[in-house]
């Protein structure tokens, strides 16, 4: 084994000097959410790093709902749930059909379809809440689940049109050609060609969509408001309410509501970097 | 990615025989979308508009001392969060594309602010500054025996505090981006001046900047149009307080809506305009280049 040079070990002690308090920065704010979930009461707000008796106790309150704040909690996490599959859901088919019109179909005026659509983007998202919120009002759909799904259909689809249409481009052309060659129709072109090759794709982009409806915090807070219809953000956010909220409380549930975009995301990683990537250095 | 919105309208079709059955299919996939953004974007823009009429609505805005420090927190948010965030990500990026295994590793944690909702880790970081109990004053407690500041409670530290918010929620995303930009840079040209010479400063100035310059100034541009939308950071951080003192225009606008005042609301973000509409002239124009 060669020893290190001192030029090396220097460069590696400077690299350290910036890793060290990136890796600081990071955690600490999920670090300490993490404490409080694991801590009695009373050790919460020891200051310590670690809690002298961790526990699991907040969890099993937190899922037995045995507190004034979390007693629609399995509630709210279906309405969680509920509207981050719907969105992804309808996000993929609305986004998936877009993107195979522009791209394979060359439908007339589609590329102006795409770029108005990305042009939402350029609405700053708390601006777009407020007439927003009016015209959920005017549409009756106020305070209901269908609200909120498409508020976040209409957030997350220009991205994924977008995606969609740069990942389908780069399919040969000849496929359609064949397929229609054999008889195939428009329909069964898009069923049986189009869907299987873009799958990995499609995986990306509706995982994207339910993130999206999973994190979101402004338009679930203007749009719901029943304690039985709000999702699990709006009710962390509710907590702040009480000068007496149950911190620890609090932090647990926020640490389960974390959980999942977590591991989704670090699950499908290699898909959303790729998709993201592509975009970046095209620009 | 081309943005040119002068191309051909959207098609009246002539539902007759002159279109093929891709074409028909074509227009009926497409229609899904075309619905949602007429019911869910130029709808309510075009109502807010119409909303946002009336005069006094603006005379209103005026007479209202929170409008004003709004504005000048935005913009305080905007120059200096914005600019500041950018520089640490171009600087982030350099690092993260060392080869090394423990910076593979750091990576992939550095992602988890961005990857993980806002909402609890920002109630997160609000219950370590609390004054009382929070773990930041007990920190400082226990060091000089002090008492540490009420943080959240003067609007200068507050403020601040939420740009930190801010930054720490989308600074793995802008360095993620940035990243990419120095990926794409061809190592021959670091090999060369390696070999002229060239000092880790001149590298960057000559190499680097260069070619990542206008991906830089896109994404500065982008992030200050999202970050005028962002609401989160200021109010789950302060709500708007110490006596609505650190309100941006975005929690404004909702608040005023909260307040059932939907005409000052959409008066407000009106007023944001000035700020949006040149942001999105250069963000077209770089991007349609």
């Amino acid at each position: 084994m060669k020893l290190p040079t001192l030029r090396e070990i220097g460069t590696e002690a400077k690299l350290l000097l910036i890793g060290i308090p990136v890796l600081i920065w990071t955690l600490v704010p999920i670090y300490h959410m993490f404490l409080f979930a694991i801590s009695p009461k009373e050790d919460a707000f020891s200051g310590k790093l670690w809690p002298d008796h961790p526990t699991l106790h907040n969890f099993e309150i937190v899922f037995r709902q045995q507190h004034y704040f979390l007693r629609d909690f399995w509630v709210q996490f279906g309405n969680s749930t509920v509207i981050a599959l719907a969105t992804g859901a309808l996000t993929l088919f609305i986004a998936t059909s877009a993107a195979f019109s522009i791209s394979r179909l060359r439908t007339p005026g589609g590329r102006a379809v795409m770029n108005l659509a990305l042009f939402t983007y350029f609405i700053p998202a708390a601006f777009l809440a407020v007439p927003m919120y009016r015209t959920m009002g005017n549409y009756g759909l106020l305070n209901t689940h269908w609200s909120l799904i498409l508020a976040m259909v209409t957030i997350a689809s220009p991205y994924a049109i977008w995606v969609l249409k740069q990942a389908s481009d780069k399919l040969p052309v000849e496929l359609d050609e064949a397929a229609t060659m054999d008889g195939a129709t428009t329909l069964q072109l898009f069923r049986l060609v189009y869907v299987p090759l873009m799958m990995p794709s499609l995986v990306a982009v509706g995982t994207y969509a339910i993130l999206l409806a999973w994190n979101e915090y402004l338009y679930a807070f203007l749009l719901l408001s029943k304690d039985t219809d709000i999702t699990l953000p709006v009710a962390l956010g509710n907590f702040l309410a009480a000068d007496d909220s149950p911190w620890e409380l609090l932090m647990t549930t926020g640490f389960i509501y974390a959980l999942p975009p977590a591991a989704i995301y670090y699950a499908f990683r290699r898909y959303m970097v790729g998709g993201l990537t592509a975009g970046a250095v095209k620009s | 990615m081309a943005i040119t919105l002068s191309d051909h309208a959207i098609p009246r079709p002539p539902l007759s025989a002159r279109l093929s059955t891709p074409q028909v299919w074509g227009i009926v996939l497409l229609a899904p979308y075309l619905l949602v953004f007429l019911a869910f974007v130029l709808y309510p823009v075009g109502y807010g508009l119409w909303l946002a009429r009336h005069p006094q609505s603006y005379v209103e805005l005026y007479h209202d001392p929170i409008f004003a420090r709004a504005a000048v927190n935005t913009l305080i948010f905007l120059v200096i969060g914005i600019n500041v965030k950018m520089l640490i990500a171009l600087f982030l990026s350099g690092f993260f594309v060392q080869q090394r295994h423990w910076i593979r590793w750091l990576s992939v944690l550095f992602i988890l602010p961005w990857a993980v909702p806002s909402i609890p880790t920002i109630l997160s970081v609000r219950f370590m500054l609390n004054p009382e109990w929070g773990v930041v004053n007990h920190i400082i407690f226990s060091l000089t025996g002090d008492d540490g500041p009420n943080w959240l409670n003067d609007p200068a530290v507050a403020l601040t505090m939420a740009i930190g918010v801010h930054i720490w929620k989308s600074l793995p995303f802008w360095t993620l981006i940035l990243m990419t930009g120095r990926l794409a840079i061809s190592n021959d040209l670091f090999e060369a001046a390696a070999v002229d010479g060239a000092s880790f400063w001149q590298k960057f100035r000559y190499i680097t900047w260069p070619s990542m310059r206008t991906l830089y100034v896109t994404c500065t541009l982008l992030s200050m149009i999202w970050t005028l939308g962002d609401f989160n950071s200021v109010y789950l951080l302060t709500g708007g307080g110490p006596a609505d003192l650190t309100h941006v225009l975005s929690t404004l606008g909702i608040r005023y809506l909260r307040l059932d005042q939907l005409n000052l609301a959409m008066a407000s973000i009106v007023c944001a305009l000035p700020l949006v509409l040149p942001l999105v002239y250069f963000m077209m124009k770089r991007l349609s280049r």
